[in-house]
């Protein structure tokens, strides 16, 4: 029997986007995308796609990618799909944009449900626009499952699963009978390129879109459980001192004696 | 209406029967929100010796449980053993620090108590006027700060960054209740096969008071070597930006970041990092960063004290010479 694997992602503004064009409307709170610069698959979520393309390279595996939020960028999400995964579902309504943590979690877990059957929920570590690190801990909690996270290797196999996990310093074999989440962190490696097959094979296929009342949603639980008060760019009004001498190798001493003389050195 | 909860829990850590230094942070932050009693909950049967130093840093109070799967990594465990704690201590604020453990056992308790969390905070506190708990964090990679207001529900789970807080002066003459708790048994669902650790002898990147970095800028993992050399020379650890150990030069053990280490030396001194929002996030706690970089519009300029613009390949050798003749004359 084929594996069921869910992958949730999320669409983020571009991470990379330079500092010099990031912005935020302080009255709305809440970032201004820079102009000219599409969105992205967060990026630990293409890590947890990669995670379950690199499960089915190996066994029979069926992949889905789940996302919540509204607006979304179809050709963006459709990487997944180009990269090798099976299904696409957004769960594309108004009234789930902009949740915070435990409310995605919460409608990610009935959205995980709603497609039943699954015996892996794969995310990201977290995502890199709100650095929460807490959706996927909210769908293991509410949906009772065994929990791994900042996976670099996930193997499954025969009803079990094998995660060797980040620590600080090394890493931690785990292992865990499924249904499980695990969270996959950037030290799984890249994600593939999705190539020219992948591609024309993602664009024949539609995603399955949901709206909130397709899952029955529990309207009180999509309130946020913290108010956002104030989002700001901090200031950083440092003064740098340029070194220069007449070459590199001067200024390389000339840097040296000047961290003498202020006693940093 | 802030209902009947009253103080602060800190879920703390410790090893080798020492308290982990970031248990004392959340203490000295506990006692500064001056909301009640400030307790403090160590799991895995800690020694007396660790309960009272914990009280000598602030704690008027510590539960321990000693239930043998608690304490010990299995988060399954910890989140059962925090959340029974949770409910003997009743806390109105639940603090933790954002290592392996609380990053995960922190939101994990809090969603089993229906409450909100708040990650990676650099500052909570306790509002003028309203008392109401509002918390500082970095968000967008470090590109922006939020505030965030917890409603009345208790308790308010924070996850504090280290060093954010210093920890009090240890005081043996404070007095504190050590509290045994039985907990239910945890059913743990993971099983921990091996555990490898990788990073050799040396000064801890977290806490080494002079750290020597290397990015993308260098173009390989041999230029490292001579900023081994350098930091060798300073009594130093060596880091490396996300770029670095993404490509495999270093292992992520080196890393510093958002994703990786948060570093507070004296001295950073950083070659060819260009300074991206998700990096500064991890040494914006240094207090003097030297940076070495060709692009002179580079962020890493913005944050550093001293700068050179260049090839580091021209300006790095005879920097490290000169500090050579410097610390050894």
């Amino acid at each position: 029997m084929a594996l069921n694997i869910v992958v949730c992602a999320k669409q983020v503004v571009d991470p990379e986007t330079p500092v010099s064009a990031f912005r935020i409307d302080a009255d709305a709170r809440r970032v201004v995308p820079a102009p000219g610069v599409p969105p992205v698959v967060n990026g630990f979520d293409e890590n947890a796609v990669e995670a379950a393309l690199r499960i089915k390279d190996g066994t029979d595996a069926a992949i889905a990618v789940v996302s919540v939020g509204s607006g979304f960028a179809m050709d963006v999400m459709k990487k997944p799909l180009s990269m090798g995964a099976d299904q696409l579902v957004l769960v594309d309504d108004e009234a789930v944009a902009d949740l915070d943590a435990a409310a995605t979690a919460y409608v990610l877990s009935r959205a995980i449900e709603r497609l039943g059957g699954y015996d892996l929920v794969l995310c990201g570590r977290q995502a890199s626009d709100w650095d929460n690190a807490q959706v996927p801990l909210g769908i293991a909690e509410t949906l009772g499952l065994p929990c791994v996270t900042m996976a670099q290797k996930v193997e499954a196999h025969n009803g079990g699963l094998v995660v060797e996990r980040v620590l600080d310093e090394g890493y931690q074999v785990v292992e865990a009978d499924m249904p499980a989440l695990v969270t996959v962190s950037n030290e799984l490696g890249e994600p593939r390129y999705p190539s020219l097959r992948g591609i024309m094979a993602a664009s024949r296929k539609s995603p399955t879109v949901w709206t909130a009342s397709d899952l029955d949603l529990d309207p009180a639980r999509l309130a946020p459980s913290l108010e956002l008060v104030d989002l700001f760019i901090p200031v950083t009004d440092r003064q740098c001192e340029m070194v220069e001498g007449e070459d590199g190798q001067d200024t390389g001493r000339r840097l040296a004696l000047r961290l003498r003389e202020e006693k940093l050195i | 209406m802030t209902g009947a909860a009253l103080g602060v829990l800190a879920a703390g850590e410790w090893t080798d029967g020492r308290l982990y230094p970031g248990t004392g942070e959340l203490l000295a932050l506990g006692r500064s929100l001056d909301c009640g009693e400030v307790s403090v909950a160590l799991l895995g049967d800690a020694p007396e010796s660790v309960c009272r130093e914990a009280v000598s840093l602030g704690a008027d109070a510590v539960y321990t449980a000693s239930h043998p799967l608690t304490g010990d990594g299995d988060a399954d465990a910890d989140v059962s053993a925090i959340a029974q704690i949770c409910g003997q201590a009743k806390p109105r604020v639940l603090l933790f620090g954002k290592t392996a453990f609380g990053a995960e056992v922190g939101p994990r308790v809090a969603f089993r108590l229906g409450v909100g969390a708040a990650q990676d905070c650099v500052a909570v506190e306790a509002e003028d006027e309203s008392g109401r708990v509002v918390v500082t964090r970095p968000v967008h990679g470090g590109n922006a700060m939020a505030r965030l207001r917890f409603p009345d529900a208790d308790p308010k789970v924070a996850i504090v960054r280290g060093k954010a807080y210093e920890p009090l002066a240890a005081d043996g003459s404070r007095r504190g209740e050590i509290r045994r708790v039985e907990l239910e048994p945890p059913v743990v669902r993971t099983r921990r096969v091996e555990t490898v650790e990788s990073r050799s002898a040396g000064v801890r990147l977290e806490d080494a008071s002079v750290v020597v970095a290397g990015g993308r800028g260098l173009g390989g993992p041999s230029p490292f070597e001579q900023l081994e050399e350098l930091a060798g020379l300073l009594g130093g650890a060596v880091g490396a930006s996300r770029a670095v150990c993404d490509a495999g030069w270093l292992d992520h053990s080196y890393q510093i970041g958002l994703t990786g280490k948060t570093i507070t030396p004296d001295l950073y001194i950083t070659v060819g990092i260009s300074g991206a929002s998700q990096h500064m996030a991890g040494c914006s706690g240094a207090r003097h960063t030297v940076a070495i970089n060709k692009d002179a519009d580079s962020n890493i300029f913005k944050a550093a004290s001293f700068g050179a613009v260049g090839d580091w390949q021209d300006i790095l050798p005879s920097f490290i010479e000169t500090i050579r003749e410097l610390v050894e004359s």
